[in-house]
């Protein structure tokens, strides 16, 4: 379905750079409900899904678009200031990831990437604890179960035989909840998202594959991993797909309410193709401007998630300066409270590295801990950790 | 007590995991309908269901990756990885995900998860089909890696490995899966001996020779053939593999003053060296002789014909024995 046209060059891996075709990347393909340019166009099969979403909860979306956004800026800035390691910018990616996550029920559990930062605003997590793995003080943010989200994963594309399992178990505990899993273009040349599949289409596990083609993996084009679309590559496992413009808010939700209920009743899993693009670098330590030409980023914020959404309330005469403000305000205070729980965190102690290897005490492990202990008591000083540089 | 293979140890050790549990569940190629290449789940599936004994699709990978997805869902998986040699390419969801996901989530999240690997070689197979690849596994923190040497060990031991809430890597001998036993299936897992203690199974004074799995026969074969010379060997089985007992082999080696450890694996990095590195740092001043290692060599598995030579046999060990109490052997003279 949705496959009338290619719309990723179609060229091998070594051939020359069709970026004209390759660029053809919001085509009428695409499931589209806002134009980049604010109009609401109907769609024969994907209107009824969002006909429940009132001007009120509209507003609602653009709002959590905006800090989104916001959080995400403010988090390079910290770590452009030395507060974090490292930070993966979404931004480009709000749509995808707000009108996916706010198709959930709270029930539905995730598997995400490193990127999907706006799916771990929208299931709840704490601000601060959104950069704490960033900022090296914890392996994790938060604990899975509070919010039905696991840890985020840094091994490409591994993450979604997880969600598969967690579905499997779903499927025996009789229950119709939904395991959705996030990942990007790059994530389906791994062995892993190509198991997974099989292992869903097999059991026909209630998982939704959910993959954010943003045209980048780090310095690679995804005509790189892939010769066709990357939606069509579901139907040879013989799970239905849906390719959809990723920079369209309804239309995600859309299109991510239709696999979820697939998935409640029976019907097995979905892949999601939501068609977007990777505005800033891979991550805060990479420089795009080696590989890619500003013009494709020119062509890209002229399809901003944002302005799209805030183009449709105008029209329909819902962007009031009181909107604005409130929507401003609100940003402008998860700002403050981010950065504040950023460098107001309190460090790990040194013998924190020891603790949850295991669940249940570990000979090796307790006699090395020992060991270090007394080690660091030998500087008196139990707090005086012994620097890189050394103290002798 | 009933006699019984080590193969059926096992398999009563899994249905009373499953009768007991019903978050167990178990997963691999072919261990449904056919009950395992080598039998071990035979009649589980007819009589759990499907659901609960699942074959699934022939991806190493994927075996381990959702059975991740099932932990976090509050399951309990037992896998079976079908040969030794099949385990790699689930290396990175046992490295990175199996092994690290409670560190990751501090504690919120738990992996009891049993891989089962036969493992070994000894049974004339083509490659593949023979490795012991336990080093691999011993290296990674936060896994936890066993291996039975005799049936009423596999009955217990795999309970106690289903039961506990950290990862457990199971090295069930393939060669040794026929060697009949007494098992007492009426002992409580929850109370019986550790299957993190090491165990004296010959007790000695002369010489400690460790071994594990497949070669805990013959060390026990090699004590006998020992005494017959009035040579007294202390063969302590390792079980645990990660973390090893060190307080039973130190108490050991402290009495007798000299070591030797025996695997199939081979050498350069193997479990021995550990042994042999950490007896040395614990009771350097209670060892006469430097400790003694004989294993398979660095090799890839060889073909059969020839795997006798790899795989550490009653005489190599004999020799390894020899060389620890300075008698004559096969390197006399050599120096280091």
């Amino acid at each position: 379905m949705f496959t009338d046209e290619l719309g990723q060059g179609g060229k091998a891996p070594d051939g020359p750079d069709n970026s004209a075709n390759h660029h053809r990347g919001t085509g009428e393909s695409l499931i589209q409900l806002i134009t980049p340019g604010g109009e609401r166009v109907s769609h024969p099969q994907y209107d009824a899904w969002v006909r429940d979403v009132s001007d009120e909860q509209l507003a609602s979306l653009y709002e959590d678009l905006v800090v989104i956004r916001r959080i995400d800026t403010e988090a390079t800035a910290l770590q452009r200031q030395g507060e974090l390691g490292l930070w993966p910018p979404l931004l480009g990616q709000e749509a995808s990831q707000i009108g996916s996550a706010r198709a959930l029920r709270d029930d539905d559990f995730v598997f995400s990437s490193y990127r999907e930062s706006g799916v771990a605003y929208c299931r709840g997590v704490d601000l601060p604890n959104i950069i704490k793995v960033w900022r090296g003080n914890a392996s994790a943010g938060w604990d899975p179960y509070t919010v039905n989200l696991a840890t985020p994963q840094i091994i490409i594309g591994a993450h979604t035989l997880h969600a598969t399992g967690y579905a499997m178990g779903i499927q025996n505990d009789g229950a119709d909840s939904v395991a959705i899993t996030y990942f990007g273009d790059g994530a389906t040349s791994e062995g892993d998202v190509n198991e997974a599949m099989v292992f869903a289409a097999s059991f026909q596990s209630p998982v939704v594959f959910f993959c954010q083609n943003n045209h980048w993996a780090i310095s690679e084009p995804v005509r790189l991993q892939s010769h066709i679309r990357i939606a069509d590559r579901a139907a040879g496992f013989g799970i239905p797909s849906i390719r959809v413009d990723g920079n369209d808010v309804l239309a995600v939700m859309a299109a991510t309410r239709e696999a979820l209920e697939r998935a409640r009743h029976g019907g097995g899993p979905t892949f999601i193709e939501a068609v977007t693009y990777r505005m800033g670098p891979h991550t805060t330590a990479d420089d795009p401007t080696r590989y890619r030409d500003a013009n494709e980023l020119e062509d890209w914020a002229a399809k901003d998630p944002i302005a799209r959404v805030k183009g449709l309330l105008d029209r329909k005469g819902l962007l009031t300066d009181e909107l604005e403000a409130r929507v401003a305000a609100k940003a402008d205070a998860v700002a403050r409270e981010l950065r504040a729980g950023c460098v107001n965190m309190p460090d790990p102690k040194p013998l924190d590295i020891f603790k949850h290897v295991y669940s249940t005490p570990n000979s090796w492990l307790d006699r090395q801990e020992d060991h270090y202990s007394r080690y660091l008591a030998s500087f008196g000083d139990p707090a005086g950790a012994p620097s890189e540089e050394g103290a002798r | 007590m009933t006699q019984m293979t080590f193969a059926r140890a096992i398999n009563s050790g899994l249905r009373k995991s499953l009768e007991n549990d019903p978050k167990v569940i178990l997963m691999g190629e072919d261990i449904g309908t056919l009950g395992g290449v080598f039998r071990v789940t035979d009649g589980l599936q007819k009589d759990f269901g499907k659901h609960r004994v699942v074959d699934t699709p022939l991806a190493e990978s994927a075996i381990i990756g959702t059975a991740v997805g099932l932990a976090y869902r509050g399951y309990r998986p037992v896998v079976e990885i079908q040969f030794d040699g099949f385990i790699y390419p689930a290396f990175d969801q046992i490295v990175s995900q199996v092994a690290k996901i409670h560190y990751r989530t501090q504690g919120a999240v738990k992996m009891p998860i049993t891989v089962r690997v036969p493992f070994g070689g000894g049974i004339g197979s083509p490659e593949h089909h023979s490795e012991s690849p336990e080093a691999y596994f011993t290296h990674t923190s936060g896994l936890r890696v066993v291996s039975a040497s005799n049936p009423q060990d596999a009955h217990t031991m795999i309970q106690q490995a289903i039961a506990l809430d950290d990862p457990v890597l199971f090295f069930e001998p393939k060669r040794r899966y026929h060697d009949k036993g007494e098992v007492d299936e009426s002992i409580d897992p929850a109370t019986a001996f550790s299957m993190e203690k090491a165990r004296v199974v010959t007790e000695g004074k002369d010489v400690t020779l460790v071994a594990y799995g497949p070669l805990v026969k013959t060390a026990k074969d090699a004590a006998l053939a020992a005494a017959d010379e009035g040579v007294s060997v202390e063969v302590i089985d390792l079980r645990s593999l990660a973390p090893v007992d060190f307080a039973t082999l130190e108490a050991s080696v402290r009495k007798t003053g000299r070591l030797v450890i025996t695997h199939e694996a081979g050498q350069s990095g193997g479990l021995g060296a550990e042994v042999a590195a950490s007896i040395t740092e614990r009771c350097f001043y209670h060892l006469e002789s430097a400790p003694v290692r004989i294993t398979g060599f660095d090799i890839p598995y060889p073909y059969s014909k020839l795997e006798m030579h790899h795989l550490p046999g009653l005489d190599r060990i004999l020799d390894g024995v020899d060389r620890a109490l300075g008698r004559p052997n096969s390197l006399s003279g050599l120096e280091g």
